[in-house]
């Protein structure tokens, strides 16, 4: 079907996924991505750090996260059987502290005493400044000014863990802008500071390096099935933001060409209404945050504002490895609607007693076309990205709801 | 020769030092812009940077990203701003125009487009600011094939490896950023500063010009002891910011500081 492609030799030396990825920075920030591609490189071959990586990730994160067999919901949809791989469960809500915590330690390694980070929904801001504290380390995390509005809770969290959450109030104040301004602190502050990059985005090593600290998540997918069932699943399902969950997900299991791979993103209130984020499926090759990838840009190359229910989700780019599974055929990138993601997020809550982040809950959605589709021999594993604690205020509004 | 060569030529034996000032294209208003360039060539500037607005200005401080949203909501474009030059270039045939901006909107319009286009409305250099030598040559060359000089930025942290890959690319002259951090950003460091221009004078003869903290006179006169260009920008664009509902008194703040500057730069007796 594929043509023998050797997944895990991407990207290249530069950072190149085919014609995406590479560093597209300023001159300012190329020396920081050498160091910090150098330190990478020597931490991601050294036993030392990958097993204090491996045992922060069981007592701290806790895991390895279950995979759960959705009996119940698999019943109802009628077709294949669906397993759940709960990042739900892990320390903080989200797959976003696996990364965290190996960015955490890497930071650490290089000697760096202040993390800063970038936050759209605030998970990504709530899981640096968790391992922020845990590594008594000083953190700021930009969040663009609408976003503070719309997560207030998150905002708190971060504060808590002792954070500092400066407002981004630059362009569309929102997750490409706090991005922005993170990468303009890393500039001015490079000698004691760390960026920590929430998604597969951003100049290599960036989407390498994020990838490989998420991959746990389809290792121990790929292991865990294989034990249960003697056999592969026949489809992974995952919603795509930046990319970090999906690609964490699908990238142990890209080689295994007989598993049917598909990303789920955010189509808003209809792609055809222009208010959406769905990247891959609506949007075309571009440059943006140091990276050549899809972008939803005007026909002038401006980046444009994206709309999403599921703040996670509304980021105008994405990884630069999806771009590239995209074309050359190796996924396939789809997309939800607000509507068909909440009508997922209350199903699985009344039917399977887990309330799902909004994210997941486009991943969720997308199975509740696919299942029907296959035959009930069949196995799909839907990334539960997070848990939805975070945004039952948004959903008790959209319900006509106040707390 | 193009207009740039040209230029540092003509000065070079005039014993002086060009004096670049930065301006964003379409900030406060697309139509000030022509009459905004003129008064900086009144006013001194041996060659102008024109910015092109960018949603997403990743290198630039709170002062030129205001530019740019004012320039985008003004509807500003790269179309715009090659449109903009073309009608400069029907009036001043002389000095050079450097655009510099971001990736996105020349990928979006296309490399070839874009270089024919630049050429064609009398784009002079390009520098792409979030295009490092590593991923610059397919654009560099086009831009070289259509005579203009693709211009490159070096950094104090820009190790002795990545200056030589990066003249390779470069033409016209090259852009040291002076410090560490983004455009408008706090002082520099003159001695600092004369050591990294020595250190990559040892690897290329083109000139070199500073810029990013360069505010007022005594620092211009300070770059032009060590320098061959000073670049300006931040100063100018928020001057610019001040008066924008005063074209007139906008064009003579930005032109007093730029002849505050020249006058303060010194000319050697060759
Ligand atoms: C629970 C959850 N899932 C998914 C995402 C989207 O990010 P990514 O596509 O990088 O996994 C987020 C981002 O905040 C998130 O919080």
């Amino acid at each position: 079907m594929h043509s023998p492609v050797n997944f895990s030799q991407f990207p290249d030396q530069a950072g190149h996924f085919g014609r995406y990825g590479g560093r597209f920075v300023a001159e300012t920030l190329m020396e920081a991505l050498h160091e910090l591609n150098e330190a990478w490189q020597d931490c991601r071959n050294d036993p030392d750090f990958l097993a204090e990586l491996d045992t922060d990730l069981a007592r701290y994160v806790g895991r390895p996260t279950p995979i759960y067999y959705a009996e119940r919901w698999s019943r109802q949809l009628g077709g294949a059987q669906i397993y759940l791989k709960r990042e739900d469960l892990n320390h903080t809500g989200a797959h976003k502290i696996n990364n965290t915590v190996g960015q955490g330690l890497l930071a650490k390694r290089m000697g760096k005493t202040r993390l800063i980070a970038e936050t759209g929904a605030g998970q990504h801001g709530v899981a640096s400044a968790t391992i922020a504290a845990r590594l008594g380390m000083e953190c700021v995390v930009y969040m663009g000014a609408e976003d503070i509005q719309r997560q207030a809770i998150n905002v708190y969290r971060m504060r808590l863990l002792g954070a500092t959450v400066q407002p981004v109030t630059s362009g569309s104040r929102t997750l490409k802008d706090a991005l922005n301004e993170a990468l303009r602190d890393w500039v001015a502050n490079v000698d004691n500071t760390f960026y920590m990059i929430g998604t597969v985005a951003g100049p290599h090593p960036y989407p390498l390096m994020v990838r490989e600290f998420q991959a746990v998540i389809g290792r121990e997918a790929r292991e865990q099935m294989l034990a249960d069932h003697g056999c592969l699943p026949d489809a992974l399902v995952a919603c795509v933001g930046g990319g970090s969950n999906a690609i964490g997900l699908f990238h142990p299991f890209l080689n295994d060409s007989e598993v049917a791979i598909y990303g789920v993103e955010a189509a808003g209130s209809g792609i055809d209404t222009g208010r959406h984020a769905a990247t891959l499926c609506a949007g075309r090759s571009g440059v943006l945050h140091g990276n050549r990838t899809y972008l939803l840009s005007d026909e002038n190359g401006q980046i444009t504002e994206t709309h999403s229910v599921s703040a996670g989700l509304d980021y105008p780019g994405v990884g630069p490895e999806h771009a590239w599974l995209k074309d050359i055929g190796r996924a396939q990138y789809v997309a939800v609607t607000d509507a068909e993601a909440l009508r997922a997020f209350h199903d699985l809550t009344r039917i399977e007693g887990i309330i799902p982040a909004l994210e997941s809950s486009h991943a969720l959605a997308y199975v509740t076309q696919l299942a029907p589709a296959l035959r009930p021999d069949q196995r799909i594993v839907v990334n539960l990205s997070g848990r939805g604690d975070k945004d039952i205020y948004t959903v008790a509004a959209l319900d006509g709801i106040q707390l | 020769m193009n207009r740039i060569s040209h230029c540092f030529q003509a000065l070079r034996r005039a014993g002086r030092k060009a004096l670049i000032p930065y301006i964003t294209a379409g900030d406060p208003h697309p139509d000030q812009t022509v009459p905004l360039l003129h008064a900086l060539v009144h006013a001194g500037a041996d060659i102008i940077e024109l910015g092109v607005p960018f949603s997403d200005p990743m290198a630039d401080g709170p002062i030129i990203q205001k530019a740019c949203e004012r320039a985008l909501s003004q509807g500003m474009s790269l179309r715009g701003v090659l449109e903009l030059v073309r009608e400069f270039r029907r009036t001043n045939a002389d000095t050079p125009l450097v655009l510099m901006g971001y990736l996105n909107p020349i990928e979006s319009m296309g490399f070839d487009a874009f270089a024919a286009g630049a050429r064609e409305a009398g784009v002079d250099g390009v520098l792409t600011v979030d295009l490092p030598a590593e991923e610059a040559s397919e654009l560099a060359e086009l831009l070289v094939a259509a005579d203009i000089d693709p211009i490159f930025l070096l950094a104090p942290t820009s190790s002795i490896e990545r200056i030589r890959r990066t003249v390779e690319l470069a033409r016209g002259y090259l852009y040291y950023v002076s410090l560490k951090g983004v455009t408008g950003s706090a002082a520099l460091n003159v001695v600092e500063v004369e050591e990294k221009l020595a250190m990559i004078r040892t690897c290329t003869g083109l000139p070199l010009g500073v810029g990013f903290g360069i505010k007022d006179p005594p620092t211009a006169a300070a770059i032009a002891q060590i320098a061959d260009a000073v670049v300006v920008g931040s100063a100018i664009v928020s001057r610019i910011a001040e008066w924008a509902d005063d074209p007139e008194r906008m064009r003579q703040e930005a032109g007093n500081l730029v002849s505050a500057m020249r006058q303060a730069m010194p000319v050697d007796s060759v």
